[in-house]
């Protein structure tokens, strides 16, 4: 029986699944609780409608105390050259006191001078991996430079300056969460084009249109660091249910004065929500614990 | 086919695309899109007659909309039809005892025509029954699609389970199954597909045809497993984000 498997399947399945570009169609969450801050994630890697990896880690360190949530496209064809290598920045170690030096053109005692980093070669949507890796490098250098630990501001900026500068080619949309004595825990969030905002709480990724209602509503300032550990997992876990797109397990990062927790919450220890039904072994079990009620016709 | 499914951009918009205005002629249907959809059916011939399992989800697009849903209903006394694709366009029951293989080549007629006309019925069919023939007791299991494609096997999977579960199935799958291997071999094809489909989700509906008639179990849902201890920190030991 010759089966025509291969003519069936593209149409139902739509585009073929391995060929696609890899997305991270994720949800990503950053609270600031009362001493710190919580990044949460999905954990599901897209190619098409296949999923690549079911257990992906989409929280990335940047530095001891500065850690990224990358959400957008994860394909490997971008290549980034960065022109200028000098990377000193006036910051915040002296200027904190004195009224805020902006972060790119207002120089004191330091010569400034930003990179300018542009995609060479194909011109596609590019790697959040790549931006991360970059910023890790840079902050590492103005960790010695500056003889401290970087803030959360500058790790921020850095990642704003790679996404605006190169906006056409990158599809990357990241929230920036860490710690640092001066403002201690904060929340960055710099969305498609390289925006960047302070917020309390920020959320991103493709499953987050389902969540804008939910924090809207249930959000609140000063929660515990429990509290906002179980709140960034209820609400990944309600996006996960809802989108295509993320799935998996659930990873927090929590980053206080103490140092960085991290914590994994499988798929089958989340809540069930509506329309979800405890799990079984097997439709065996459920036979043969009870006689069900089936619909005979 | 253009893939109506599948986000775009980080927030971007999670329904299907619409449908492009039709070239040409204002009366005639083009190819349509599919909107609201159920993902793979998986079926297979076991000692008894016939097993049909799919998950009870349907999707718009990238959202996983609806999660309730039955795609599977019985049709007349001998057959069951399993449909994955447009839930619109499912296929209604008008009460008479066709057998099964009846059932296939009436539906065959139907997709295959639609398909010609440029108005096709976005599904694949899986059409399972039993039905007393000369030998006795006769099997049926067979699958059409939307562009018309059909044929007869001994196990079917449509959708991604082509992919994912028919490899499974032609490993495993042997004459004479007990109802018991018949369910367990289903439930590995059915977890596989909750890994690795994106619009799959955790809740299944089995369903069986005998000779004695048909019938479909209320919904339930599977245990997963993530316990391996690589999945619990991936980037330890990494060079970089990867």
């Amino acid at each position: 029986m010759a089966a025509a498997h291969a003519c069936s399947s593209a149409a139902a399945a739509g585009e073929a699944p391995t060929t696609g570009e890899h997305r991270m169609g994720t949800t990503i969450v950053g609270v600031c609780y009362d001493g710190g801050v919580v990044l949460g994630a999905d954990s599901r890697t897209s190619t098409g409608m296949y999923v690549a990896n079911r257990a992906s880690d989409k929280i990335t360190q940047l530095t001891d105390n500065v850690y990224v949530c990358r959400s957008g496209s994860v394909s490997a064809h971008a290549i980034f050259k960065i022109e200028a290598f000098s990377l000193l920045f006036s910051h915040a170690v002296n200027e904190h006191g004195k009224g805020r030096a902006q972060f790119l053109g207002i120089s004191s005692r330091f010569f400034f001078c930003p990179g300018r980093a542009y995609i060479d070669g194909w011109k596609k949507a590019a790697d959040t991996q790549v931006i991360s890796d970059y910023v890790r490098y840079f902050l590492h250098q103005h960790t010695i430079q500056l003889g401290q630990p970087a803030t959360v501001k500058v790790a921020s900026n850095l990642i704003r300056l790679l996404a605006y500068q190169n906006k056409n080619m990158l599809q990357a949309g990241m929230i920036v969460g860490g710690w640092d004595k001066y403002e201690g825990g904060q929340i960055f969030s710099v969305p498609l084009g390289g925006t960047i905002l302070r917020q309390p709480f920020a959320i991103g990724g493709s499953g987050s249109s389902y969540l804008y209602a939910l924090l809207d509503h249930e959000w609140k300032e000063g929660m515990s660091q429990e509290e906002a550990e179980k709140f960034v997992v209820k609400v990944v876990s309600l996006a996960m249910a809802r989108d295509g797109a993320s799935g998996g397990v659930v990873r927090t990062v929590t980053i206080n004065a103490d140092g960085v927790k991290r914590n994994f919450y499988p798929g089958d220890k989340l809540p069930l929500w509506h329309e979800e039904m405890e799990p079984q072994n097997s439709f065996l079990d459920i036979l043969a614990a009870r006689s069900p009620d089936p619909m005979v016709q | 086919w253009q893939q109506a499914m599948g986000s775009h951009t980080a927030g971007g918009s999670q329904a299907p695309p619409p449908p492009p205005a039709a070239a040409g002629g204002g009366e005639t249907q083009r190819t349509q899109y599919p909107y609201v959809t159920g993902t793979s059916v998986i079926a297979l011939k076991y000692k008894d007659g016939v097993i049909m399992a799919c998950d009870t989800g349907a999707s718009y697009g990238s959202t996983l909309r609806y999660k309730s849903v039955e795609r599977i209903k019985a049709v007349g006394k001998h057959s069951l039809i399993g449909a994955s694709g447009d839930l619109s366009d499912h296929m209604w029951d008008d009460g008479n005892s066709l057998g099964p293989k009846e059932i296939h080549s009436y539906l065959t007629r139907v997709m295959y025509n639609r398909r010609n006309k440029f108005d096709p019925l976005w599904n694949s069919l899986v059409l399972g029954g039993v039905k007393k023939g000369p030998k006795g007791d006769e099997k049926y299991l067979g699958m059409v699609n939307m562009i018309g494609t059909h044929f007869e096997e001994n196990h079917i999977a449509t959708g991604f389970g082509n992919h994912l579960a028919i490899p499974i199935l032609r490993a495993e799958w042997h004459e004479d199954m007990t109802f018991e291997e018949a369910v367990k071999l289903v439930e590995k094809c059915l977890l596989v597909l909750l890994y690795r489909d994106r619009s799959s989700i955790n809740k299944f509906q089995i369903a069986k045809i005998t000779a004695e008639g048909s019938t479909i179990y209320p919904p339930y849902s599977l245990k997963t497993y993530w316990g391996f201890s690589h999945f619990e920190n991936p980037a330890q030991g990494a060079v970089g984000s990867w």
